[in-house]
């Protein structure tokens, strides 16, 4: 296992700063999402981690020595990618099997670690298949075995889940978390989903155009935004803005309730005209304006509100969040 | 039902017309290699059947009083020698491009092609005076030298497509797995890339096979002939065309060039990355 620390790192391809300027250190065992949209840089960063872009400037550590000019196969990491891709001409066996092969282990070590890895897959019945034959779930686990197969200092994985159906999703979701607490391999995820990296991550860094924009757990990022962008990316729907002279008031659409709701005193109260109402199962979302600013609240009980109608809305005001208009960062007030 | 069978019967209709159209060149080659002389030359004969009872004596001019087997042999051996150069150098030629040389591979890709596109009838000009300056005339050794001068931009121009269509991701992911560039080049590039040497293989044989200015113009000696010109040339005496022997030679010769394609036709077709990925 291994401390993973980035220094000042940047990627450029030509004019594009994919990866602008990024400090980040990863504890040991600790497992790291890296979330941001696509083209935010979080694939170039795993890349220039796993050796297969050279940093333009800046430098990458792990544990202390700097990897930096150090060829992928030396740097003690496996690596599962978005397509898994698994060797289509070779069996799941010697899928698995083949970063040991290509260490000349001897024959039945190589066995016996295999049969370690499928077995914590649960997929020993699929070994003596090829990988056109098993289904995406099942590929998925072929990759996931063939990069903890070798124990790796560290683990990076690239969107693993984006491939499976939604039902699938959920449970490898669990297990992923549940083999890398077993194994307690230092891991770096990349994902675009929040609802991933809120359910795995340790810490999450956000980043956006290259920069992480905060590092944080996942409650801390959900929580207490450090910025717009942050807060407008993190949570489903986002942050609602008001527009106050040169800030923004910002707060969660489940913090906006009906007024009759928040017995608090500490509260702020909005006339929110209320324009469309959607049912979705357990939640209603309500859609409309104060002033001229777009809100939507999350109201978890079906609550008399009807569409068309002005509202009172309230906040507790410790649910809000301040932002400075001009350059996104949050204000503490 | 009447719908059906009247679509099927169209199907069949249009399978058996294209059947028709492609194996008519090998019946009417056929059938004129046992044909005797007087039963071909006279205009007023079906030429589609024996009209006279058939003969061997045009095998017999082939195989015996011409050096056809020799033809044959020297036909196997270049193209054997050129097919293994080819490969040899169109494949790390077909990688580098296709994955290390970022924009100038591309560039350089189309460049290459295009010397692919200069015709044989103007370049045999000054590649006769190369071989001529080497003391090569005469010998296999120029069609050695010289056929992988198309052969190579062709099939590197193939494989590098082929190549391209391989995921990077598979080649990356033996990269961190511990191979070197050179390691998963080797035991991952080079097993999923088997269709595509295999038609490069088929297409520079195939190349060579048909190949004709060249070897006319560097080759005179019957020993050393290709059949290509071997036929043409000793058969084909002033203005008397020995066609019997001439078809047969020509059937002979692309009998095995017909099986290979055959053998070969699912390998070349064959989809590749069948997953490796994503369904």
């Amino acid at each position: 296992m291994a401390r993973v620390r980035f220094n000042d790192l940047k990627k450029h391809f030509g004019p594009v700063k994919a990866v602008d300027g990024v400090d980040l250190e990863i504890a040991d065992g600790e497992f790291l999402v890296l979330l941001g949209p696509s083209g935010s840089g979080k694939t170039t960063l795993m890349r220039l981690c796993a050796g297969l872009e050279e940093p333009t400037a800046g430098s990458i550590f792990i544990d202390d020595q700097v990897v930096n000019d150090v060829a992928p196969r030396k740097r003690g990491i496996a690596m599962v990618f978005q397509s898994y891709a698994l060797y289509p001409h070779m069996t799941v066996f010697k899928n698995i099997a083949f970063p040991l092969s290509v260490e000349g282990l001897p024959r039945q070590e190589i066995r016996d670690k295999v049969e370690w890895a499928a077995g914590l897959l649960g997929i020993a019945h699929l070994l003596e298949r090829k990988p056109a034959l098993i289904s995406g779930g099942e590929r998925q686990r072929v990759a996931i075995a063939r990069a903890l197969v070798r124990r790796p200092r560290v683990l990076l994985m690239d969107e693993p889940l984006s491939n499976l159906d939604a039902k699938v999703r959920h449970t490898a979701r669990d297990e992923l978390k549940k083999f890398q607490r077993e194994i307690g391999v230092t891991t770096i995820y990349v994902t675009h989903d929040q609802v991933e990296a809120m359910g795995l991550g340790d810490r999450i860094a956000v980043m956006n155009e290259g920069k992480i924009r905060q590092i944080g757990s996942p409650d801390e990022i959900y929580q207490e935004p450090a910025d717009t962008f942050v807060a407008g990316f993190v949570g489903l729907p986002p942050m609602n803005f008001l527009e106050e002279g040169g800030a923004l008031t910002a707060f969660r659409p489940e913090t906006f309730l009906p007024a009759d709701l928040i017995t608090d005193q500490e509260r702020r109260i909005f006339n929110f005209r209320v324009e469309r109402i959607e049912h979705l199962g357990s939640y209603l979302l309500v859609y409309g304006k104060v002033g001229d600013n777009l809100m939507i609240a999350n109201l978890s009980l079906r609550h008399p509100v009807e569409e068309g109608t002005e509202v009172p809305f309230a906040v507790r005001l410790a649910d809000i969040r301040y932002y400075d208009r001009a350059s996104g960062r949050r204000i503490v007030k | 039902m009447l719908k059906r069978m009247v679509t099927k019967s169209g199907f069949y209709g249009t399978l058996t017309l294209f059947i028709a159209f492609s194996a008519m060149p090998f019946y009417i080659m056929l059938i004129t290699m046992f044909k005797r002389n007087h039963d071909l030359l006279n205009p007023d004969n079906n030429p589609f059947i024996f009209n006279e009872p058939p003969t061997l004596q045009h095998l017999n001019l082939l195989l015996h009083q011409t050096q056809f087997p020799v033809f044959l042999l020297n036909t196997l051996l270049v193209g054997l020698a050129v097919v293994c150069i080819t490969v040899l150098l169109s494949l790390p030629a077909a990688y580098s491009l296709a994955r290390l040389a970022g924009n100038w591979g591309g560039i350089v890709g189309v460049g290459i092609f295009l010397t692919y596109l200069v015709p044989p009838t103007l370049l045999f000009i000054p590649l006769s005076r190369i071989i001529a300056d080497l003391g090569l005339q005469n010998s296999l050794w120029a069609l050695v030298l010289v056929y992988p001068t198309f052969t190579v931009p062709f099939c590197t121009w193939l494989l590098m497509s082929f190549f391209k269509s391989i995921p990077r991701d598979i080649e990356e992911q033996a990269l961190i797995d511990g191979c070197s560039r050179l390691g998963a080049f080797f035991r991952i590039i080079l097993p999923l890339s088997v269709p595509g040497i295999i038609t490069v293989i088929v297409f520079a044989f195939t190349l060579v096979v048909n190949e004709y200015i060249y070897a006319l113009a560097f080759i005179q000696e019957s020993g050393s002939k290709t059949i290509g010109i071997g036929l043409t040339t000793e058969l084909i005496r002033g203005d008397v065309f020995y066609w019997g022997a001439l078809m047969g030679g020509a059937l002979l010769a692309s009998i095995p060039v017909a099986v290979i394609y055959t053998l070969f036709l699912d390998k070349i077709i064959s989809g590749l990355n069948l997953g490796s990925g994503r369904q």
